[in-house]
């Protein structure tokens, strides 16, 4: 099964970049607030059932994929 | 009897950048300084550790993320619970908050910028293994180089456990906090690099105040066990 993990800075923890990316953006003439930038990863899990595979990849965000002092996740999964 | 040369270990990863510098720095303050690989399950007989400086397996994920598992992690891990001494400079201290050895993780700097210069430390604790040689209160210059020293510690950190603040905050530390220990306080990460400061040809000494700490408590371990 397909999963996608969204990791993005906890609200709160200041974001350089998203800071950084924003003042880019006024720069180019669009009126944005509210950047923040994160990370992406996509991989495939070997199970078949969701609730499986959920939980699988919720125990890969807790040890790995997200440090959960700075970082909050969001899972997808696609058949 | 000569009093004996404290084993320190330093643990050079894929990455690892100042190993070297940290062996030659330990050794010229009188420390048998000892090479331990990554790969290595079990620590030689050390009486400290060191993690040095750089940029282990390319800083993927979050800097230090991934050398947190290695098996020389685990062993000082283990080292540590056991009371042992260890010290983490730079991408030594992002692994050790990394592995829950220390508390809070550190960011991109605020400035987004990589910073490479002296800085002016103020010493919040001189009653560690680590700072027995300085003074609290005074400030000691160490270089700085980093991209990611932003600190940001958990909200229930014990203001007792910062170590070291900047004078001039370099990278946007919240609290301007350079290093911090342990509850326990046998365990010390800082950003600035005191093994790049044990000369006064490099620029400062004053590093060399708390690597002689370190190495005068590992003697007195070492004497204590013999």
């Amino acid at each position: 099964m397909k999963a996608t993990v969204l990791v993005r800075p906890k609200t709160g923890i200041l974001d350089a970049q998203g800071e950084a990316v924003e003042r880019a953006l006024e720069h180019l003439g669009f009126a944005v607030s509210g950047a923040r930038v994160g990370k992406v990863v996509d991989l495939e899990v070997a199970a078949d059932d969701e609730a499986v595979a959920r939980e699988q990849v919720e125990r890969m965000c807790e040890q790995l994929l997200a440090n959960p002092l700075i970082e909050s996740y969001e899972i997808e999964l696609h058949g | 009897m000569a009093s004996p040369q404290p084993r320190i270990g330093v643990v050079t990863y894929p990455g690892s950048q100042d190993d070297r510098d940290a062996l030659w720095a330990l050794g010229a303050l009188d420390a048998e300084a000892v090479p331990v690989w990554h790969e290595e399950r079990e620590l030689p007989s050390l009486d400290a550790v060191v993690l040095p400086g750089g940029f282990t397996y390319g800083d993927y994920l979050r800097c230090g993320a991934i050398a947190r598992f290695s098996p020389a992690t685990a062993a000082v891990s283990e080292f540590a619970a056991a009371g042992g001494l260890v010290l983490g400079i730079c991408n030594g201290f992002q692994i050790l908050c990394e592995a829950g050895l220390l508390p809070g993780s550190l960011l991109r700097n605020e400035s987004l910028r990589f910073v490479c210069r002296d800085v002016p430390l103020r010493v919040e604790r001189a009653d560690l293994p680590f700072t027995s040689r300085c003074e609290a209160g005074r400030t000691i210059v160490i270089p700085v180089k980093h991209g990611d020293g932003r600190y940001v510690p958990p909200p229930d950190l014990d203001p007792a456990q910062v170590v070291f603040r900047y004078r001039d905050n370099p990278n946007g530390s919240v609290d301007d906090i350079a290093g911090v220990c342990n509850e326990a306080g046998n365990v010390l990460g800082l950003m600035p690099h005191p093994e790049h400061a044990v000369d006064p040809l490099l620029g400062s000494a004053d590093g060399a105040l708390i690597l002689a700490s370190l190495v005068e408590a590992a003697r007195d371990r070492a004497l204590a066990a013999a």
